[in-house]
C-alpha cells in the first residue's frame, strides 16, 4: 500500500476518534458544571477541557475569560481552532476524499454526510438542539462510522493502519480524560472524597462509557484508584490504555517492514508495562505524572510510526512536549 | 442569419414521438408528476451524499459543485449506434496511425496531405517522442470523441479529445442513478449496459504494458484532490482496483518507476495518467511542475514504463489539425470517413480570415488549443460588444483561432424550472484502443441547461443525462 495512503487512513481514523472524544470531554465538563450552583466555580469547570486537550494557550490568546459558551464554541464549532470538532469532521472528510479509492463507499458516505451536516451547524442551532444532543450526535456518527468500517472494509493493510490510528488516538484521549481530575479544582480540600468528588469521578467513568463496566467488575462504590485501574490496566475495557496499546502492538507486528523494528519495540515496551503494571505503583508515582509519561511515550511512538511507514525520506522536525498539544497530521 | 430548426431527439417535426422514445413517453404519461419530482430530488440528495462533484477553477480553491443531472435520457436506436461506432473505430484508428507516423517517418507530411509546418511548429508536437516505439503503436489509449447532431439529423464530430478526456465516471453514475430511481424503465425495453467500462479500461491498460511484463502493476496518476476531475480519478482507481498516485508517491531509479509503499518500493509498469504532458516531469517539461516525477520521461523513452495516453497525443487533437482528420482516414485506411467533420475555417489563411471577419455574427470561433468551452465566441448569441472585443483578439494572432458554422445542436426534453423544455445536447463516447478497439454503448450526454445555450461544458453551467442505446 502507498505510504501516503497508509498515512491518510491513519489520520482519517484519528480525527474521527478525536471528534468523538472531544465530544465526550465537553459532555463531562458540561455535566460537571451542572453540579455546582456557584457561577465562578461553574466557569472553573471549563478550564478542564482546555487543559486536557492542550488548547488553553490558543484559547486564551483569543478570549479574555473562560466561560461555558466561549469554550463550547471554541472546541465544538470554531473553524479557527485546528482541533475543534468542526475541524476534526472536516479533516476526517478531507482525508477520506483523498483515499476514496481505498475505503468503501459506505465509509466515505458517512464521513461526507457528517461533514455536510456539520457545516450547517452554528451556535444558535447548537443551543436550540440542546448541547448534549449535539454531543450525542457526534458520538453516534462516530459509532456509525466505526460500524460501517468494521462491516464493510477488507481485512488488509488499509484496515490495519486505520485501526492503528483509532487506538493511538484513543489511548491518548483516555489518558487525557483520566487526567481531568488533576485539572478540576474541588471547592476546598475538605471536599475530597465528598459528594462533588464522587460525581466528578463518576462523570469521568461515564465519559468513556465505562460506568456499567465498573459496576460489573467491582460491584462496589466508585473510588479513584479503581477507576484508574479500570481505565489504565484492564484488558477487557475497550477504551483502556492496556486494550488500546495491546492492539497497537499487535497491528505493528502485522504490518512490520524493514525499518519498523523500533516502532514495534516501543509499542511492545509500553504494552508490557501496562500488562504487568500495578495500580499501587502508579499511584505511588502520582497519577498525573504517570499519565504525562504515558502521553510522552505514545507521542514518541507516533513519531516512530511516521518515520518507518509514512515518510521514510522526510526529516521530522522537533516536536513540542506531549502534554501540551495533541499530535497533528503533517 | 436565422438559426435552422433544431432536430429534437424525442419528437419528430410533426410532434409525434420518435419510435426509440415510445416506451419512455408512455412511462412519462403514466407516472404521477409528484413521483417524478420526488425522484429528481432524491437524485440530488444521492449525488450529494455520494459526493459526485467537480471542482470549479477560478473560484476559491477546493470549491466543489454538483453536476446537475437530468432524468430524461438521451436515447439512440441500436442501428444508428452501430453506424456511429464504426465511424468512431475508424476515426480513432486513423488518429493513432497519424500519431505513430508523425513521430516516425512522417509519410503523411511528405505526401503533402497535412501541412508539415502545422505539425512541426505546433507547441503540441513533442520532438522528445521522435522514433520512440510505444507498445502496440498505440498512443491514444483513451479517446473522447465529441459528437453533435445538426438539424439534418446527422452526427458531426465537434472535436477529438486525445490527452486526458474526462467525464466517464458521470456516464457510469448516471446509469446507476437511473436504475436506482426508475427500475421500471429498464424492464420494458432492452437498454444496453455500460457498467463494464472499468473492466474494458483495465484490459486496455494491461495490454499496454511494456514488452515482457506479464502481470503489470498499473497505477492511476492524478494531479491531486484539487483537480476538477479528482472524483473521477479516485472512482476509476477504485473500480479497477489499482492505486491512485500523485507525483510524490513515485520515484525513478535506474530508469525504472517505483511507488513508495509501506513495504518499501514497488515497481510500476503502466501509468494511466490524468495529468497533462507539461506537468509529468519537471526535468523534461515544465520545470516548475510540483505534480510530476523527475526522470519519468527518461524511463518512458527507455521503454521501462507505459504512459497512457502517450506523451505528444495533443498534436492529433489540436483544433488546427482537426480539418485534416478526414484526409488522415483516407491516407492510412484507404476508406471514406463515416463520421462527418464540421466545416472549419483556418484563420491563418487570408481568405478564411476575411470571410470569418465578415460573418462573425453567424459563426463560432474557438482558440485552436482551448478546451472546456473557455474562450470561445458563439456568434449568434453574442452581443455586438463581445464580438468587437473578440475580433480584436483574433486579428492580433489569427493563427491561434479557428471558426466553424454555428451548428444547430439537437435538443432533448429536459426538466427546467418551468417544466419539460428542449435543451441542446452533445454526446461524448469513450473509445479504448488496445489489441482491439472497445467501448461501452453510447457515451456521456451533456446538456446546456440555459435556454438557447449551445455550450454544454460542466464548467459553463452544463448538466448531464443518461444515454441509452435501445434495441
Amino acid at each position: 500500500m502507498l505510504s501516503k495512503t497508509a498515512s491518510t487512513l491513519y489520520w482519517m481514523s484519528r480525527y474521527v476518534e478525536r471528534a468523538e472524544n472531544t465530544a465526550r470531554i465537553l459532555d463531562v465538563a458540561y455535566r460537571m458544571s451542572l453540579l455546582t450552583k456557584d457561577s465562578d466555580l461553574q466557569d472553573q469547570e471549563w478550564f478542564a477541557p482546555l487543559n486536557i486537550t492542550g488548547t488553553l494557550f490558543p484559547f486564551s490568546g483569543r478570549h479574555s475569560i473562560v466561560c461555558a459558551k466561549e469554550v463550547l464554541h471554541f472546541m465544538a464549532l470554531d473553524p479557527d481552532n485546528p482541533s475543534s470538532i468542526y475541524n476534526c469532521a472536516r479533516k476526517a472528510r478531507e482525508n477520506a476524499r483523498a483515499v476514496r479509492g481505498t475505503i468503501t463507499s459506505e465509509m466515505w458516505e458517512v464521513l461526507n454526510s457528517t461533514w455536510l451536516e456539520m457545516q450547517n451547524m452554528d451556535e444558535d442551532r447548537l443551543y436550540a438542539r440542546g448541547i448534549s444532543t449535539f454531543f450525542e450526535w457526534v458520538k453516534e456518527r462516530s459509532h456509525l462510522y466505526r460500524g460501517v468500517t468494521f462491516g464493510t472494509i477488507r481485512r488488509d493493510e488499509a484496515f490495519q493502519f486505520h485501526r492503528m490510528g483509532t487506538y493511538m488516538e484513543r489511548a491518548d484521549n483516555t489518558a487525557r480524560m483520566l487526567d481531568v481530575k488533576y485539572h478540576v479544582l474541588l471547592p476546598s480540600v475538605k471536599d475530597v472524597g465528598g459528594a462533588v468528588d464522587y460525581y466528578q469521578w463518576s462523570a469521568v467513568l461515564r465519559s468513556v462509557s465505562a460506568y456499567e463496566s465498573y459496576r460489573k467488575v467491582y460491584r462496589d462504590t466508585v473510588t479513584p484508584v479503581r477507576i484508574a485501574e479500570l481505565l489504565i490496566l484492564r484488558m477487557d475495557i475497550p477504551r483502556s490504555l492496556h486494550f488500546c496499546m495491546h492492539d497497537v502492538y499487535e497491528i505493528l507486528c502485522a504490518v512490520q517492514n524493514r525499518s519498523s523494528a523500533e516502532a514495534t519495540r516501543q509499542a511492545g515496551e509500553i504494552y508490557a508495562a501496562l500488562q504487568f503494571g500495578r495500580i499501587e505503583n502508579i499511584f505511588h508515582t502520582g497519577l498525573h505524572e504517570y499519565l504525562t509519561d504515558f502521553l510522552e511515550s505514545t507521542d514518541r511512538l507516533g513519531e516512530e510510526i511516521n518515520q518507518s511507514f509514512f515518510a521514510p525520506e522526510l526529516v521530522v522536525p522537533a516536536k513540542s512536549p506531549a502534554s501540551v498539544t495533541s499530535q497533528t497530521q503533517k | 442569419m436565422a438559426l435552422k430548426p433544431f432536430y429534437d431527439e424525442m419528437y419528430a417535426a410533426d410532434g409525434s414521438v420518435r419510435p426509440q422514445y415510445q416506451a419512455f413517453a408512455d412511462w412519462l404519461e403514466n407516472t404521477p408528476p409528484e413521483k417524478i419530482a420526488q425522484n429528481r430530488q432524491a437524485a440530488d440528495l444521492l449525488f450529494h451524499r455520494v459526493g459526485i462533484t467537480f471542482a470549479v477553477y477560478g473560484e476559491t480553491s477546493g470549491t466543489e459543485r454538483l453536476i446537475p443531472f437530468d432524468i430524461v435520457p438521451h436515447i439512440i436506436p441500436g442501428k444508428k449506434w452501430e453506424e456511429v461506432s464504426r465511424g468512431l473505430k475508424q476515426r480513432v484508428a486513423a488518429l493513432n496511425f497519424f500519431l505513430h507516423d508523425v513521430y516516425h517517418e512522417q509519410n503523411i507530411l511528405k505526401a503533402g496531405k497535412v501541412p508539415a509546418d502545422k505539425v512541426i511548429e505546433n507547441s503540441q508536437f513533442r520532438p522528445e517522442m521522435m522514433h520512440i516505439d510505444v507498445p502496440g503503436g498505440i498512443y491514444a489509449h483513451v479517446a473522447g470523441i465529441d459528437l453533435v447532431k445538426d438539424s439534418d439529423g446527422e452526427y458531426y464530430v465537434l472535436e477529438d479529445n486525445l490527452r486526458t478526456p474526462s467525464g466517464v465516471s458521470y456516464l457510469l453514475e448516471n446509469r446507476k442513478m437511473m436504475m436506482r430511481l426508475f427500475p421500471e424503465l429498464f424492464g420494458v425495453q432492452n437498454i444496453r449496459p455500460v457498467d463494464h467500462y472499468p473492466d474494458l479500461l483495465l484490459e486496455t491498460l494491461r495490454n499496454a504494458a511494456p514488452v515482457g511484463v506479464d502481470n503489470p502493476t498499473i497505477v492511476l496518476m492524478t494531479p491531486g484532490h484539487f483537480n476538477s476531475a479528482y472524483f473521477e480519478h479516485a472512482f476509476l482507481a477504485q473500480q479497477m482496483g489499482i492505486e491512485l498516485v500523485e507525483g510524490v508517491d513515485l520515484f525513478i531509479k535506474d530508469n525504472t518507476v517505483f511507488m513508495r509503499t509501506t513495504q518499501g518500493p514497488q515497481k510500476v509498469d503502466v501509468i494511466y495518467r490524468r495529468i497533462d504532458d507539461d506537468f509529468i516531469d519537471p526535468l523534461a517539461f515544465r520545470a516548475d511542475s510540483m505534480l510530476g516525477v523527475p526522470g519519468l520521461m527518461n524511463a518512458y523513452r527507455a521503454g521501462r514504463v507505459t504512459l497512457a495516453n502517450a506523451v505528444g497525443t495533443g498534436i492529433a487533437d489540436d483544433k488546427s489539425l482537426y480539418p485534416y482528420v478526414p484526409e488522415m482516414i483516407r491516407f492510412y485506411l484507404g476508406e471514406e470517413p463515416i463520421l462527418n467533420n464540421v466545416h472549419t475555417w483556418q484563420l491563418s489563411k487570408k481568405e478564411d480570415l476575411d470571410y470569418v471577419m465578415a460573418n462573425i455574427a453567424d459563426l463560432v470561433i474557438k482558440e485552436a488549443q482551448g478546451s472546456g468551452g473557455y474562450g470561445m465566441l458563439v456568434g449568434p448569441t453574442s452581443t455586438k460588444d463581445e464580438r468587437e472585443r473578440y475580433r480584436q483578439r483574433v486579428l492580433d494572432a489569427p493563427e491561434r483561432f479557428i471558426a466553424q458554422p454555428t451548428l444547430s445542436l439537437s435538443t432533448c426534453p429536459t426538466f427546467t424550472e418551468k417544466g419539460l423544455a428542449p435543451r441542446h445536447i452533445d454526446l461524448r463516447p469513450y473509445v479504448l484502443s488496445g489489441k482491439t478497439v472497445n467501448f461501452v454503448p453510447g457515451g456521456l450526454t451533456r446538456v446546456a441547461l440555459r435556454e438557447g445555450s449551445l455550450v454544454v461544458n460542466s464548467s459553463q453551467g452544463g448538466g448531464v443525462k443518461d444515454t441509452w442505446i435501445v434495441d
